[in-house]
């Protein structure tokens, strides 16, 4: 845990395998201070735990929404309540 | 202009009956009825699940339905979208379009689900009859050309 002086709550919402592997299907965290953009959240997530850790594996299979809108890897966090993370897409 | 998750089944005579009641400038409906298949890839489907994301898939299918009707100048747009766990023959979703005539209503249902296909945020989890149970993986052709992540983006 650092001191730092930029520090955000978010809830953090896992779907599908993504929910399966790291166990929950949501949380809330503060964000670590170099932790910008989703992209960089989600390799943070590599070195959370062994759920995590197979979670984000492959950043590249998972998809992420700000506040329940989808977004690029690297889209800055700062401002949403609500991240999510999921596997592509497969209703309908 | 509606959007409905829901678990119960829905009935495709009765729904586009309401959408259509009274508007008489609708003179093409046009709609589309996903339905769960019975095998996958040659073996037996013992039940589907969808599961979704609560808030964002109406959210998102709202966005869908005024991007559709705004592109094909529809009258009336209904999209209803099932959760929760379906057998093999079971309905998925229903998406309908009406317009005036039947060139946009066709490819207003078109462009409706492959934008559903490649933005909603359902999830399909397959449970086979012989016990195994696996979540469908995305098919490329469905999807938009997505940003990828890429670790070496500084």
């Amino acid at each position: 845990m650092s001191a730092t002086n930029q520090q955000s709550t978010v809830t953090i919402r896992y779907f599908a395998w993504v929910r399966e592997k790291t166990g929950t299907g949501s949380e809330t965290l503060t964000l670590p201070a170099d932790v910008s953009t989703v992209r960089d959240l989600a390799l943070w997530m590599q070195q959370r735990g062994d759920g995590f850790a197979a979670a984000f594996a492959k950043p590249d299979a998972i998809r992420a929404a700000l506040d329940q809108k989808h977004v690029a890897p690297n889209t800055k966090i700062a401002g949403a309540r609500e991240v999510a993370f999921f596997p592509p897409v497969t209703g309908g | 202009m509606t959007v409905t998750i829901t678990t119960d089944d829905f009935d495709v005579s009765a729904e586009i009956e309401r959408l259509t009641d009274g508007n008489h400038d609708i003179g093409a409906v046009a709609s589309f009825v996903g339905k769960v298949r019975g095998t996958v890839s040659g073996k037996a489907l013992n039940s589907m699940t969808l599961e979704h994301y609560p808030g964002m898939t109406e959210a998102e299918l709202t966005r869908i339905e005024a991007e559709t009707i705004k592109r094909f100048e529809l009258i009336a747009c209904r999209i209803v979208h099932r959760v929760g766990t379906l057998q093999p023959g079971n309905n998925i979703v229903l998406v309908a379009t009406c317009a005036p005539h039947r060139h946009n209503a066709l490819s207003a249902c078109d462009f409706l689900m492959d934008y559903l296909k490649s933005r909603a945020p359902f999830w399909k989890k397959e449970a086979l009859a012989d016990g195994t149970v696996h979540w469908v993986d995305a098919r490329e052709s469905d999807h938009d050309a997505l940003t990828r992540w890429s670790e070496s983006r500084s």
